[in-house]
């Protein structure tokens, strides 16, 4: 049933705009109502697996700007589903979560209303079919972390990062809409499902680089790659569920997403497959080095949710279908267990006042259930059996394993990371509830954490050992299925079962080591805080950060520059930029239509043209240079006449007339304020006066061109013609020009009739003004 | 027919902008008063120039024998006509008020008036 799709959709953003209203009458219980929103939406979901298991997809598509070649199209198939269900489903109990942590928050409903459109963002991301689509819900995912991140916005230092993370976002995406528009005009559809059959098409193309690099600089913004990686651990100034829910569960793993999306077009090719390993691997190196050196609990978490986005973009990379397995089944765990850390860090934080790992100790007996829920929790992400995380660490190693060569190093990558990944995941998973207790540096008194604050977490870690002891629905309804998606193949049928991965062989060796190392890194974890400010503060002048900050204050200086410079304030210098811009377009324009290639005849005029032409050039110059209002006044009069014998001589009777009106009217004007004028005198410099008037003789000359090339140009008539002959016939009216007016473009006239009285209206007002300051002055 | 026009068109253009950028506001005035004839001009040339061939239909006819002068033009230029000396009125009017209220012609005087 297609309509689910776009009836999921739709309940998550109602339920946003409800929320607001909700959380008034409920205060904060609203969460447990508003949660139904996305569980109704995960069933439905959930209701679809055995469909797309069977290979089918489900396709929902209505018209929207059919021109562009942009439909609203929604389509679900394995990968989809997968996402679908992580954002949905941890998005429930995060709803539910959110409600506790921020117990009496004033500002609850708010918050409710962004997490909820960026859980629609993100839901329609991953459903989206039209790339254009696409990019949509992706900027909305952008928008809305940006509030949400930036929810405690009296801080200044929160202002400065959620804006960072907005400009690093969508800047990203941006290039990526440019990768977009390079795909539909490669391949001639939006369709991602038509793109991704047709690699061999894009591979061949000569813009395939340029693709790449730009849909990369979209998926590895938004992912948090090398070197746009700084943002990421900055978002962790958002609400702990906006970090629990974004930085773990779903935004970050949009850039994954879309990488994996759009791998069986790309997979093959060299540039793709090697710069996704070699920056995922950067990733996660520089990911676990930095995470070494943390004390902030939610900061170690940051890092190692950084290196995870490392690890499964190298395996997109690395491209077998056992790395492909592995990113899969690493993806499922990761969102389970991450968003389960988090909000026992959350509960933590809220129950003792800080996140603080030198000071946390001892909490097992005070908070038992949060203990229990994080210690299965940092199990799993330390991958051991029978968690599912071990299941998704084996096949990393077994992808590992099949690789030779200098491609083996990505191995010993993901050894050194997988180890230090273990070691920061008991530190902040286990380390907190474990050791002597000394709560009398706590700066609040410990106790468990509501329901609602504990609900979430448990069913998640729980979660993660059953699916790690039978793998099979799992593995069945979702891995599978996204793995064929992700490789564009066949569904083929996984065996994951337990058993079969403990067998003494290669990647159980190295499991083992993990385990080793990781208990290593574990019990030495202070000797790195001993020295962790000074080895941060060496390394952060260095930092992609601080190029970040450089660049950032760079534009500002560059815009307040160009701003001074452009923004005097000063007429004179405005009317002349406009003109030199106009000049030099005016030239272009000139020079690429062929230059000054027109003809022109002197010959063929009256005495009288010439004279009159000759008297109103003299006339025109002496109204610029005159000194007194009678001889400049006389000099216009003569232009405004001269105009309208020129209109009588070629033939138009009522401009002349009109022309004679007005002209007459404006010097009556002129005499009539005359003596209410400041005297005529030259103010600029000579130097100004020159240059103004080379400029002003380069615009006239230049529109004397275009005149003259314009004219030799052959319109085409047809509209006059045709007016010309419906004059009689259709308006009774003999002068066309005059029908023109009062019936074919009546309403142009009416229009020229409202802008003289409004003249008008504004000339009375400006005159009764002027005469209400002079009675108050005397 | 049309080249000494388009010499004309560029001298008004010229003289305009040249007074568009002095700072004693009554150049202001003038130089919209000598662009808005030369952009007249510069329309009703772009049509084509017949000399006395205006587009009136004959007491007889059904419709103005050929050739006529383009009608779409002139009846466009007639509209600017009204509508510049609506403007040059307003600005007048503008200009005057303003030398009142500031006490100075000088342009550059009138940036920090806001008080």
């Amino acid at each position: 049933m297609p309509t689910i799709l776009i009836l999921s959709l739709a309940i998550i953003f109602l339920t946003a705009c409800l929320a607001p209203t909700l959380v008034r009458y409920l205060g904060d219980r609203a969460g447990w109502l508003l949660a139904f929103a996305p569980f109704s939406a995960f069933i439905m979901l959930v209701a679809q697996a055995g469909m797309i298991e069977a290979g089918e997809a489900l396709v929902y598509q209505v018209d929207w700007f059919s021109a562009l070649d942009t439909s609203f199209s929604l389509r679900l198939d394995g990968l989809s589903l997968l996402m679908a269900l992580l954002v949905t489903g941890i998005g429930g109990f995060i709803v539910i979560y959110a409600g506790g942590y921020m117990h009496g928050h004033p500002q609850l409903g708010r918050f409710y209303l962004y997490l909820l459109a960026f859980m629609g963002a993100m839901l329609g991301l991953v459903v989206s079919d039209n790339l254009i689509l696409v990019f949509v819900f992706w900027e909305l995912t952008s928008i809305s972390s940006y509030l949400l991140i930036g929810f405690n916005h009296e801080q200044k230092e929160t202002r400065w990062k959620a804006l960072q993370a907005l400009l690093v976002t969508g800047l990203g995406a941006m290039a990526m809409l440019a990768g977009f528009i390079l795909i539909g005009t490669v391949t001639g559809s939006y369709s991602l499902a038509e793109i991704t059959r047709m690699g061999d098409l894009l591979q061949g193309c000569p813009w395939f680089t340029a693709i790449v690099i730009l849909i990369l600089g979209g998926a590895f913004t938004k992912s948090a790659q090398v070197p746009f990686h700084f943002w990421l651990p900055n978002a962790m100034a958002g609400p702990t569920p906006v970090s629990a829910y974004l930085h773990s569960a779903t935004m970050v793993k949009a850039g994954i997403y879309l990488m994996a999306r759009l791998n069986p077009s790309f997979a093959g090719s060299g540039l793709w497959e090697y710069t996704l390993a070699i920056f995922g691997s950067l990733t996660l190196l520089l990911a676990m080095f930095l995470g070494l050196f943390q004390k902030d609990v939610k900061s170690i978490l940051a890092y190692t949710t950084l290196g995870v986005l490392g690890v499964l973009t190298m395996l997109l990379g690395i491209g077998s279908e056992y790395a492909i397995k592995a990113m899969v089944v690493f993806l499922i765990g990761h969102a389970l267990y991450k968003a389960t850390l988090f909000m026992v860090v959350g509960a933590i934080d809220h129950e003792t006042g800080t996140r603080d790992v030198t000071l946390l100790r001892g909490l097992r007996k005070l908070m038992p259930i949060s203990a229990l829920a994080g210690g299965l929790a940092a199990l799993s992400m330390s991958g051991l059996p029978p968690f599912f995380g071990f299941i998704g660490k084996e096949l990393i190693y077994k992808a590992g394993v099949k690789l030779n060569g200098a491609e083996l190093i990505f191995l010993v990558v993901a050894l050194v990371g997988n180890l230090i990944m273990m070691g920061l995941a008991l530190k902040a998973g286990v380390g907190p509830f474990f050791g002597k207790p000394n709560h009398a540096a706590l700066p609040k008194k410990p106790h468990e954490a509501p329901l609602a604050m504990w609900l979430g977490p448990i069913v998640l870690s729980v979660a993660g050992l059953v699916i790690g002891i039978i793998p099979f629905w799992v593995t069945e309804f979702m891995v599978a299925p996204a793995l064929a998606a992700i490789r564009g193949a066949e569904i083929a049928h996984l065996d994951l079962a337990l058993w079969n991965l403990v067998r003494p062989n290669l990647p159980l060796l190295l499991s083992g080591v993990t385990v080793l190392g990781g208990f290593f890194v574990f019990l030495n974890r202070a000797r790195f805080w001993a020295v962790a400010d000074r080895v941060l503060a060496t390394i952060r002048p260095y930092g992609a950060e601080a190029m970040y900050g450089r660049i950032f204050n760079a534009t500002i200086w560059f815009s307040k520059a160009q701003t001074r410079w452009l923004q005097t304030g000063r007429l004179h210098d405005y009317v002349f930029l406009i003109v030199m811009t106009t000049v030099g377009f005016l030239t272009w324009a000139i020079v690429s239509f062929g230059g000054l290639n027109f003809s022109v005849d002197w010959a063929a005029y009256d005495l009288l043209i010439i004279c009159l032409v000759i008297i109103m050039i003299i006339a025109a110059l002496v109204a610029v240079t005159g000194r007194s209002y009678i001889t400049v006044l006389v000099a216009l009069g003569v232009v405004g006449f001269g105009v309208a014998l020129i209109f009588a001589y070629y033939g138009a009777p009522d401009l002349a007339i009109t022309q004679l009106l007005v002209e007459t009217l404006t010097v009556v004007l002129f005499m009539f304020v005359v003596l209410r004028l400041p005297p005529l005198k030259t103010i600029s410099g000579r130097f100004t006066r020159l240059r103004d008037g080379i400029m002003a003789t380069a615009f006239g000359g230049l529109i004397t061109i275009l005149l003259l090339k314009a004219v030799n140009i052959q319109f085409d008539h047809a509209i006059s013609d045709q007016l010309a002959a419906m004059s009689y016939p259709e308006a009774k009216g003999k002068n066309v020009v005059n029908v023109i007016l009062v019936d074919f473009r009546a309403l142009d006239t009416m229009g020229e009739i409202v802008v003289v009285t409004v003249a008008a209206l504004g000339i009375a007002a400006l005159v009764k003004s002027g005469l209400k300051g002079k009675g108050k002055r005397s | 027919m049309e080249s000494l026009i388009a010499v004309l068109v560029g001298v008004l253009f010229a003289t305009g902008t040249y007074c568009l950028m002095r700072r004693s506001i009554v150049k202001l005035v003038i130089g919209v008063v000598l662009i808005s004839q030369g952009a007249n001009l510069l329309v009703f040339t772009t049509g084509g120039l017949l000399a006395g061939r205006p587009a009136l239909v004959p007491a007889d006819g059904v419709a103005p024998p050929a050739p006529f002068g383009d009608p779409l033009p002139q009846a466009m230029v007639l509209t600017a006509i009204v509508i510049g000396f609506g403007l040059t009125a307003f600005l007048l009017a503008l200009v005057t008020r303003a030398h009142e209220a500031v006490g100075d012609d000088d342009i550059n005087a009138f940036n920090n008036t806001d008080t």
